[in-house]
């Protein structure tokens, strides 16, 4: 009988020869034909972890440290590590409350997973560190990480030098996926131009993770790991002695010096003002210090030397003669009679001066600042006659102010530069729809009308005329350490712009003895320094500006531009003070003291006090309080209307409360007596809404802009004109 | 056969036992490579009995000894005593019921003490390997006769039964291995063909869509009355024999799977049934979403997540592996269950293709080797008994290797002499064991 099925055997070796085929198949499948899986099991288990390399320094051109790296700690927790912490202490130390210790946990768990760490405390306070320091141990779970940050040790330059933060997803897409979540880069100023340079290269460590990303150890003995290399120093043409005293004389006013050396292009000095301290916006200081200065009205956190925009004014003058008398419409001895004010073209342009032979001359009229003489000049320039129409003269003019560096952007090594304004004659055209002459603009002559200019390029363009003809593109930096061929950031700034050569040394000869007078006899004798040849320009240009839907009249913004030593030019600076008044009795002592300063390393004695009367002096404009006014309680309003939540227009509403109709108020009463269930918010919601008549096209409006305008007009109808009546007063 | 050899290895078969004794080996140093951990002394940790390598090399020695000890005793004692042992292992079964203890997923398992766990469906497939080998054997017993055919079945499905009933299919899957011992001994092709077809069609019903599938049914039926037109002219029974199976086919597909699905299995064993091939399982209401929840946390090894870290460990082997110790995906824990259930991750994974297919034909080796034995006994209680070990061992094999690749549903089946745990290397060992010392005696004619 069992004989009988003895064939079967074969039948059973086949079955179990064929599951074992398949299984043959499904394994050459798996480990042979598809790669995907190796790259799984890569990033199931390997953790790229970055190190990063410390940030470059830069140095002044005495080699001064300007900003340096130092080390603050983060307080981390490790959620699953948390066991039997000493949550009431902890708090106490951090003054959180336990719900908020609760929060942070749960955060942090959302952020990063139980078992990584994630910052629980960033940017520690010294006392906070060491206090927390001595008691971790009763914190199981919670670490202590350090994190570099920069410090400034000369506590200026906050706005050359620029400030770093985290990366956003705009930064990580720019970058193609270069940077990484966290990660720190330059956000503005030289940190942003120079990040390639200043960040060094990152390194990389692969470590061995488990299922629950617990790090286990080096993967495959740091064979792949690549070092972090430290990022390179800059060497720049910084003085920070000369920053610093700059930036104490530009204390409390807004405005801006740039001080260049006219040989190199190496700006020496760069302040704004508002001047702020850049230690404020590092560390655990920033956050607070930063919104604060972000909703500043007067806008401290921007760089006005390549940002602000100022009508030169009679800084203009210098530039002005020498194109007249480069195309030869006048020769140096060319003089106008000026009574008083320049009537050529219908409407009266007033001068300084009326005394016969101010304008005798090109040196006189400089010195004395003729703006007939000037106005003269310039419809002479874009009447030339060489040119056929006043069209192609002033295109012909407008290429001069070009090759000064003005209506284009210098490009200088800060980001964000603006480039001013020089119209071209499709403006013009536009505007008076094809119908302007010489007249029509001719106060460009007296570097007003449609003509804007940055300090930076006012600086340019001293050290063009300071070094008759040429210029080197403004910059900071004059060498990186450890430079190589493959550096290409600093080629542009070492070439020399030999712009205007071609004019002829009498010329600008002519331009600076006027200049020269200037200091001497002219209208800047304040900025005199014995035994230094200085020439310099001051300038007072009008401001307006709307306010409350009136247009007003400001104080004149102080500008003064000049170089020195007028033989062998070392310095060319460019002082503008808003709204300060004259250009003689601000800007020009400032620049005085800076050139005195620069070239003889000191302050005479009888000039220390004039220091501190500067620095002491209180120039910000009355009209920002206004201003800050109409766009704090703006944004309050908003916030209100976002949030219906009213703490923080109840400050602005005292102040209206006074005017608030009585029978208002019953109305509001009757109507919430009814409904007692309303509970006490709504009820002042209610209160706040009846003040605050929301206007009618509110939703219809679409832009942010037009939106913000909206608001500003809602803002008057809460806000008491006598605030600003007292602040205008003064 | 050398005289001068001691009586205990006189007949002993010797490329089975290095076989044997080459896989657990093979275990042991899996295991460790799977659960040692940097810096721990290696010759301290092995004396240790405190680390799963060294409590498996425990088991090892265990074996051994007790191997012996079977290779000791009178071969006729294994037929003297099996339906004792037979019956012993059915009433272990009932008595896990009332004494079982709260493992989770399971409620098979009696705990003694702290250390010491018996899980009798386990040691039951050995008493049932020789019952069945008994009755097969028996003179009076003729296997041409349906009823004969019956008894052996109820023989072996009694104690899966019971598995099922303590909630280990995989289990009780196992138990079906023994129809090869019964195809073998005349068990008709039929019978097996029926069942793989059945199997088939099950697969298909959850693969296709059901009309679809009744569709292609029809269309096979078709096809069969067309091809058999001259017979059906001659015998219309053939015809209704087709209509009847073609009723059969649709009837399953259509109501017998979907009710079992429905209210036989458990909604989590559906899902990893739906897993396996590939497809997603939409819970039909809240309470079977919730089981699945529950089965899918508190168990913590979702078949899913399971399948797809054992195939990246595999697949990630390549050629020739990342070598032992080097793996990632086993050595920092991503496969759950990998020193049990996937223990072939570590092989695939530090081994690669090279390593797998030695691997593989070493347990093709042992299984044919065990065939040949089998063929060459004289009893037919040896011999059907050593088909019940090949049979056994080659559904632990296949199922377990596919499971780990993704071809089959994960359902907890060890690999065996290489999976972690004590009582399965002791009852495959036993197994071995009882074999060699009956192929010992092959000469003789036990009944």
């Amino acid at each position: 009988m069992p004989v009988f099925n003895q064939s079967r055997q074969t039948v059973i070796r086949l079955i179990f020869a064929t599951t074992f085929l398949i299984i043959v198949v499904r394994l050459a499948v798996l480990q042979l034909f598809s790669d995907k899986y190796d790259a799984q099991a890569f990033s199931n288990a390997v953790y790229k972890k970055t190190i990063y390399p410390g940030r470059g320094i830069i140095f002044d051109r005495n080699n001064k440290a300007i900003l340096n790296n130092t080390i603050i700690y983060d307080l981390t927790v490790t959620p699953y590590e948390v066991k039997q912490v000493d949550t009431s202490y902890l708090c106490s130390l951090l003054s959180i409350d336990t719900a908020e210790f609760k929060n942070r946990i749960i955060t942090a768990i959302i952020k990063n997973g139980r078992y990584r760490p994630s910052v629980f405390e960033g940017l520690l306070s010294l006392e906070l560190q060491a206090k927390l320091e001595e008691n971790i141990w009763r914190f199981p779970g919670f670490t202590l990480v350090e994190r570099p940050i920069r410090t400034y040790p000369f506590k200026a330059g906050a706005h050359l030098l620029g400030d770093i933060g985290e990366v956003d997803t705009a930064i990580i897409r720019r970058s193609k996926n270069f940077y990484q979540m966290g990660d720190y880069v330059g956000r503005s100023g030289m940190e942003q131009y120079y990040e390639s340079v200043l960040m060094g290269q990152r390194g990389v460590q692969h470590l061995i993770k488990d299922n629950k990303n617990r790090i286990q150890g080096p993967w495959e003995n740091e064979k792949y790991d690549t070092s972090a290399k430290a990022g390179r120093n800059l060497r720049t043409y910084i003085d920070i002695e000369l920053q610093q005293l700059a930036e104490k004389l530009m204390a409390n006013k807004v405005g801006s010096i740039v001080a260049i050396d006219p040989k190199t292009g190496g700006i020496l000095t760069m302040v704004s003002g508002p001047v702020i301290d850049p230690n404020d916006l590092t560390g655990n200081t920033r956050q607070k210090n930063y919104a604060k200065l972000a909703l500043d009205v007067s806008a401290p956190l921007m760089n006005r030397a390549t940002r602000g925009l100022y009508e030169p004014g009679s800084t203009f003058k210098p530039v002005g003669g020498l194109v007249a008398l480069d195309l030869g419409v006048i020769n140096a001895g060319y003089g106008v009679s000026c009574a008083g004010a320049y009537y050529g073209c219908g409407k009266v342009i007033k001068c300084e001066h009326h005394n016969p032979g101010h304008a005798a001359n090109m040196r006189l009229a400089l010195a004395n600042s003729c703006n007939s003489y000037f106005s003269q000049i310039y419809r002479m320039t874009v009447d030339n006659p060489k040119d056929h129409n006043t069209k192609a003269g002033y295109t012909r003019w407008k290429d001069y102010m070009n090759a000064f560096g003005w209506g284009e952007k210098l490009g200088i090594d800060l980001p964000n530069e603006l480039p001013g304004s020089i119209p071209d004659t499709t403006i013009y055209n536009k505007v008076y729809r094809n119908q302007w002459n010489s007249c029509t603009n001719v106060t460009l002559g007296i570097g007003q009308d449609k003509m804007q200019v940055t300090p930076v390029q006012l600086a340019n363009a001293m050290c063009v005329i300071a070094n008759k003809g040429y210029y080197y593109t403004p910059h900071f930096v004059e060498k990186i350490d450890n430079e190589t061929p493959a550096d290409s950031i600093l080629k542009p700034f070492r070439i020399k712009h030999e712009a205007l050569t071609h004019i002829s040394d009498e010329a600008y000869e002519a331009i600076h003895a006027g200049m020269q007078d200037v200091v001497e006899s002219g209208t800047a004798r304040i900025a005199k320094i014995p035994g230094i040849n200085i020439c310099a320009k001051t300038g007072t240009a009008e401001k307006y500006t709307v306010l409350d839907g009136h247009r007003i009249k400001l104080p004149n913004n102080s500008m003064f531009v000049c170089f020195a030593p007028r033989e062998d030019p070392k310095i060319a600076i460019a002082v503008a003070v808003e709204n300060a008044g004259f250009g003689s009795t601000w800007a020009a002592p400032i620049a005085s003291l800076l050139i005195e300063q620069y070239l003889t390393d000191s302050i005479r004695s009888e000039k220390k006090k004039d220091v501190e009367r500067i620095a002491s002096a209180n120039l910000m404009p009355a009209y920002l309080k206004r201003k800050q006014f109409i766009a704090d309680s703006t944004r309050a309003y908003y916030y209100f209307n976002l949030r219906k939540d009213s703490s923080y227009i109840k400050k602005y509403l005292k102040q209206r409360s006074a005017k608030v109709e009585k029978p208002k108020q019953d109305n509001t009463t009757v109507s919430s007596n009814k409904n007692t269930a309303v509970d006490n918010k709504q009820q002042q919601s209610a209160i706040i809404k009846q003040q605050i008549p929301v206007p009618v096209s509110y939703k219809s409006y679409g832009n942010s802009r037009n939106r913000n305008l909206c608001f500003y007009k809602e803002a008057f109808l809460f806000v008491d004109d006598k605030h600003f009546k007292k602040q205008a007063a003064i | 056969m050398s005289l001068n050899k001691p009586e205990i290895s006189r007949g002993i078969d010797g490329l089975l036992l290095w076989l044997y004794i080459l896989l657990c080996c093979i275990g042991i140093v899996s295991i460790f490579a799977a659960t040692y951990r940097e810096g721990d002394d290696i010759v301290k940790t092995f004396l240790s009995f405190k680390t799963d390598y060294s409590k498996q090399s425990i088991f090892f020695l265990i074996s051994i000894v007790a191997g012996t000890a079977v290779l000791l005793t009178d071969s006729k004692f294994f037929t003297a005593t099996a339906n004792l042992w037979y019956a012993f292992g059915i009433l272990l079964l009932l008595l896990v019921f009332p004494f079982h203890s709260n493992v989770k997923g399971t409620k098979s398992i009696i705990k003694f003490g702290n250390a010491l766990q018996l899980q009798p469906i386990q040691l039951c497939i050995v008493f049932a390997n020789l019952a069945l080998a008994k009755y097969l054997s028996r003179v009076e017993t003729d296997f041409t006769k349906t009823r004969s055919q019956l008894v052996a079945a109820a023989i072996v499905i009694a104690p899966a039964i019971l598995a099922i009933a303590q909630s280990e299919t995989g289990l009780a899957l196992v138990y079906f291995s023994f129809f090869l011992v019964m195809f073998r001994e005349g068990l008709p092709a039929i019978i097996l063909i029926i069942g793989f077809s059945f199997a088939i069609l099950v697969v298909a019903t959850l693969l296709v869509d059901p009309d679809i599938l009744a569709l292609i049914l029809t269309g096979i039926a078709g096809l069969a009355i067309y091809i058999m037109r001259r017979q059906i002219k001659r015998y219309k029974s053939v015809l209704f024999g087709i209509l009847g199976i073609w009723i059969v086919c649709v009837g399953i597909q259509r109501f017998a799977v979907p009710f079992i699905f429905d209210h036989v299995l458990e909604p989590y064993q559906v899902k990893r049934i739906y897993d396996t091939l590939g497809k997603d399982y939409i819970p039909k209401d809240a309470a079977a979403a919730a089981d699945i929840a529950k089965n899918t946390e508190t168990k913590k090894d979702d078949g899913d997540y399971n399948v797809k870290q054992s195939k990246i460990a595999i697949g990630s082997g390549g050629l020739t592996g990342k070598g032992l110790l080097k793996g990632t995906q086993t050595r920092y824990s991503f496969v759950p269950e990998q020193r049990t259930d996937f223990i072939f991750c570590t092989i695939g994974e530090g081994f690669g293709f090279v390593g797998s297919m030695i691997f593989l034909s070493i347990y093709i080796a042992l299984l044919f080797r065990i065939v040949t034995i089998a063929e060459r006994q004289r009893s037919t209680f040896s011999r059907c008994y050593a088909y019940g070990v090949a049979s056994v061992l080659f559904f632990h094999i296949a199922i377990n290797l596919c499971m780990t690749m993704g071809l089959a549903p994960v359902i907890g089946i060890p690999l065996p002499f290489v999976s972690y745990g004590g009582l399965s290397l002791v009852t495959f060992s036993m197994m071995i064991f009882i074999l060699l010392r009956l192929d010992k005696d092959r000469q003789m004619v036990l009944r």
